[in-house]
């Protein structure tokens, strides 16, 4: 796309790349190569379109460099490496592509930014499995939800969407039953647009488990005798119990990232087995909310290419996969890698890791970063300044990314195919 | 640059040819007629006594899609038993039941195949089917879409819509999803599920729309043939895995009134309740009414021993199925008001009644039915076996005391059941080449693939003449990719990317503003998002669009 001086284009159907939900019916101003979201952009997406684009070079340690001298010496620094961590993947389809390309070739550890999160999912798939819907279904066929753990206000437009959507196929959305289990949720969306109050009930995030797994055994026709659990009426889960049995297609909710407590797999085991109890007798189904900066991609590409979802090391020629070993964190502690390289192109928030290690940084060029890489070469942004595709975050829809204004910046695909070249 | 095949042994059932000795030469990636002796020739391959096909091509094999990447998170410890090296050429992953796309494009070329067919893309999941699909190497590839559960569909249906609007609809669906036919599962079967029935007949109706899968395997084969796709609707029929489910698929087959159909592993839908454990072998009545129908096509879908994983889009099934998964994890999905998934890791033995049976079954069809053209080889990958098991199930067709030998391992009531015993036909080689080259070319529009004549794209498989089929089928000699040699000895010398086959069926564009008006109103991605572009296929550098015609 060509953008001439004082010239004005307007985009429609623009995917956002910046949360999960992946919203496509934005409508982006284009004026000078400044972006401007002028219909249906949440409050949080705004700022990031209206980013501009500063002017950013590559840099070794701090001192601005062209770009073939940045890339080359990350090359070296990755060529030198015998054990690298590339993480972060903040990218789209078409970087992750590269990464695992790049990752095999120098034997490196691969890991995401908000890899906690997706794990706690991957840990229940790979033990037990589940049975999940994707926001179709809730759109058109759910009339009951639950929130576990989350009010969604991560994925802003997510109750606007498909929970109090105007249109339905099949269901009467004034009906829709919502509730709440959990700490510190905004339980306001939840309010229907006739001004029926969703059912709260609070209690610690780390008390979930409890509340599902006696509402589980309620509806597996057990007696409970405690009058409150996790300061919860039996009654109150009785009649919740019964609620659930009675709907038609029951949807929970629940976002990994946000049970943020030791083994918190074991509670989204215990949403899932309920789940797939229900589904026994009627239409129930799990729902996640995960995965930003392109974490639903990078876990997909990973599964795809090497066989395994996140947290592959290819230090032995080919995928080892171990979700607490190859995590980003414990890798730094332990000082099991000698060299990283820090992938973010979708918001200038995330910040690489300080370590004591040679580091490459891959970031957008208003990346703010609190200490001096040895390798910084600012990046394209997938879906602003080039096109591409990105994984949904019920892991089935993928959607197009568009190109909506010139960059001077590379992709993070086309990086890395240079420095795979280099190697 | 000009290759001659020099002397090998022939198979080439397009054009008759049976084992004769014969020259082939390739230029520029097509098979070419003999040159002039004056043309000079590059490069000669001496292939006396060496067997010669076509590159081998599946018709039914579950490499690519959500559903299927589902399966690989969800198995780390079948992958583990796998595990393959990176070499000098080709790249690190792993293999067993769900392979990574990289090794399941290696495994395939150096099986000798040279295009793998998806058989079930999700229209939702079309863009990620597409994006699996590419990164998988050495073949070419292509996608049916699956229709038939779909809520817009099923409204058309409910509607009374003409045929030209449901025509133009499953044209719509083939352009902008980039699919090569369609796909048909348990024929609003999966749609009923969301709405909590757990079973659909061939007459029984969806009870929120009031139609049955008997009007929606008509529709949707009166549309693909009015639409010159040359893949008859692929059906994966009502009541898979019922004991007694023979009868519905012999009723289907009544059903569609003479109109080309293709029945996918109908091993999973020939089934008979005789006997004391109310589980018998369909296959004779399957096979003679496959025999006397001949606008009916199938492949098996044979069951061979040992652990895999079943993904299927058949979510009332499946989740009907979750009871006997192996290990005990499983995963059902609904999807985006189109479909759904179900995928369930499954360990066939030899020594279950049923699981030995089903064996039984999948190989008397393949013995009885007389027709090579119309019957596919297949293990529905990895819904009975996985792919790298057809070198042994070819074993089991062409060599009867291997087979018998085999038959004596399994169940013994299994075995007693069966008539496989009885059956003394023995598979020809050109029989195989008939099946898994010419046929699935001519089922699917291929005209220049699955033969050896001139003008032919130059995919070609040569192999050992070796007595043991299955040492012969799973180390082929060479393999020749668009007339260039990447496998030698059954290991990569050369890694190419392979395209994506593709139809562009005509059809009324008007259907899009009904189409817009359901996605704006119901969908979750706007019409305009859900259409995959040429770009999106071919610009990361590892595929080419090819287009087929439409009849």
């Amino acid at each position: 796309m060509k953008t001439k001086t004082h010239q004005t284009i307007v985009l429609n159907e623009v995917p956002c790349p910046f949360c999960s939900l992946i919203c496509d019916d934005l409508v982006i101003q284009n004026k000078d190569s400044k972006l401007t979201v002028k219909e249906n952009g949440c409050a949080k997406v705004k700022a990031h379109f209206a980013q501009p684009l500063p002017d950013s070079t590559p840099a070794l340690k701090g001192k601005s460099c062209s770009i073939d001298k940045a890339i080359k010496a990350a090359a070296t620094i990755l060529k030198q490496s015998s054990a690298p961590l590339i993480a972060g993947l903040g990218t789209d389809i078409g970087g992750m592509r590269s990464v695992m390309h790049l990752a095999d070739n120098i034997g490196a550890t691969i890991d995401h930014m908000h890899s906690d999160g997706v794990i706690r999912n991957t840990l229940v798939l790979q033990d037990l499995g589940w049975v999940m819907t994707t926001m179709a279904e809730i759109k058109n066929r759910a009339d009951f939800i639950i929130f576990a753990g989350t009010d969604a206000s991560n994925y802003p437009r997510f109750f606007e969407r498909v929970i109090w959507n105007k249109n339905s196929l099949f269901r009467n959305i004034k009906k829709r039953k919502i509730v709440y289990i959990g700490d510190k949720l905004k339980t306001s969306t939840g309010r229907s647009p006739e001004g029926k109050l969703p059912t709260v009930l609070k209690c610690e995030q780390e008390e979930i488990n409890e509340i599902i797994s006696v509402l589980h055994a309620i509806i597996a026709g057990n007696i409970i005798q405690t009058p409150k659990i996790a300061g919860i009426s039996l009654a109150t889960l009785l009649k919740l119990a019964k609620q659930m049995q009675e709907a038609k297609y029951g949807v929970i909710v629940w976002a990994p990232g946000e049970l943020n407590f030791p083994h918190a797999e074991l509670t989204i085991q215990s949403i899932c087995e309920l789940v797939k109890y229900l589904t026994r007798t009627t239409r129930f189904a799990g729902f996640t909310l995960a995965g930003a900066d392109g974490a639903m991609s990078a876990n997909n590409v990973s599964a795809w290419q090497s066989g395994f979802p996140l947290r592959v090391n290819f230090s032995k020629g080919f995928p080892r996969h171990d979700v607490g070993r190859n995590s980003t964190k414990s890798l730094l502690k332990n000082k099991e890698v000698d060299a990283l390289m820090w992938i973010s192109s979708f918001s200038s928030n995330t910040r690489p890791p300080k370590a004591k290690i040679p580091t490459v940084v891959l970031a957008t060029p208003e990346a703010k970063l609190d200490f001096k890489p040895d390798v910084f070469i600012p990046v394209a942004t997938p879906g602003i300044d080039h096109s591409g595709q990105l994984i949904r975050t019920d892991n089935v829809v993928s959607l197009p990314l568009k190109k909506l204004r010139d960059s001077k910046y590379m992709s993070v695909s086309d990086i890395l195919n240079r420095i795979i070249e280099l190697i | 640059m000009l290759i001659k095949l020099s002397g090998g042994t022939v198979y080439d059932p397009v054009h008759g040819i049976n084992g004769e000795k014969r020259d082939i030469y390739l230029q520029d990636g097509y098979i070419t007629r003999k040159p002039a002796s004056s043309i000079k020739i590059d490069k000669t391959y001496d292939l006396n006594g060496k067997i010669i096909m076509a590159g081998a091509i599946d018709i039914h094999t579950h490499i690519g899609g959500g559903k299927v990447n589902i399966a690989r998170m969800m198995l780390p410890e079948d992958h583990r038993a796998d595990l393959v090296s990176k070499t000098k050429l080709t790249r690190s992953g792993c293999g067993h039941a769900a392979p990574s796309t990289l090794t399941a494009g290696y495994r395939y070329a150096e099986m000798g195949y040279t295009a793998c067919f998806e058989p079930a893309m999700l229209p939702s999941n079309a863009r990620q089917a597409h994006m699996e699909m590419a990164d998988t190497p050495m073949v070419d590839k292509g996608a049916y879409a699956m229709l038939g559960s779909d809520d817009f569909f099923l409204r058309m249906l409910t509607a009374k819509k003409d045929r030209e609007a449901i025509s133009d609809y499953v044209g719509w669906i083939i352009n902008a999803t980039q699919a090569i036919a369609i796909k048909v599962v348990n024929p609003g079967g999966i749609n009923a599920f969301k709405f909590n029935q757990r079973k659909l007949d061939l007459d029984e109706q969806n009870e929120h729309y009031g139609v049955s899968p008997r009007e929606i395997i008509k529709s949707l084969a009166r549309a693909v043939r009015e639409l010159g796709v040359p893949h008859p609707l692929h059906l994966h029929g009502c009541n898979l895995g019922v004991p007694g489910n023979m009868h519905t698929t012999l009723d289907t087959i009544r059903a569609v009134e003479g109109m080309p159909l293709h029945l996918t592993h109908v091993q999973f839908h020939s089934y008979g309740t005789e006997g004391d454990r109310k589980f018998s072998s369909g296959a004779a009545e399957i096979a003679e009414a496959v025999n006397s129908n001949p606008n009916i096509s199938i492949d098996v879908g044979q069951v061979l021993f040992g652990q895999t994983v079943t993904a299927s889009g058949d979510t009332m099934r499946q989740y009907a199925g979750h009871w006997h998964a192996h290990p005990k994890k499983w995963v059902i999905m609904d999807i985006e008001c189109d479909a759904g998934c179900g995928v369930v890791p499954f360990k066939y033995r030899d020594k279950n009644f049923v699981n030995a049976l089903q064996w039984a079954i999948g190989l008397e069809l393949f013995l009885l039915i007389n027709d090579p053209w119309r019957i596919f080889l297949t293990t529905d990958h990895p819904n009975g076996a996985p792919f790298t098991s057809y070198p042994h199930l070819i074993r089991l067709l062409m060599d009867r005391s291997f087979r018998n030998d085999m038959l004596a391992t399994i169940n013994k009531g299994a075995a007693a059941a069966s008539i496989l015993s009885s059956i003394d036909r023995e598979y020809t080689l050109y029989e195989i080449a008939t099946m898994t080259r010419a046929a699935p070319a001519r089922s699917l529009g291929l005209k220049n693939r699955g033969h050896l004549g001139g003008g032919a794209i130059a995919d070609i498989t040569v192999y050992n003449n070796i007595k043991n089929k299955e040492k012969m089928f799973e180390k082929p000699l060479y393999v020749f990719k668009n007339g260039e040699e990447i496998v030698k000895n059954g290991k990569i010398v050369k890694v190419v990317t392979g395209g994506t086959h593709t139809l562009r069926p005509d059809y009324d564009k008007s259907i899009e503003k009904s189409l817009k008006k359901y996605f704006d109103r119901y969908m979750t991605v706007k019409l305009g998002n859900f259409k995959i572009d040429d770009d999106e296929i071919v610009e990361h550098g590892n595929g080419n669009i090819i287009v087929q015609p439409c009849t």
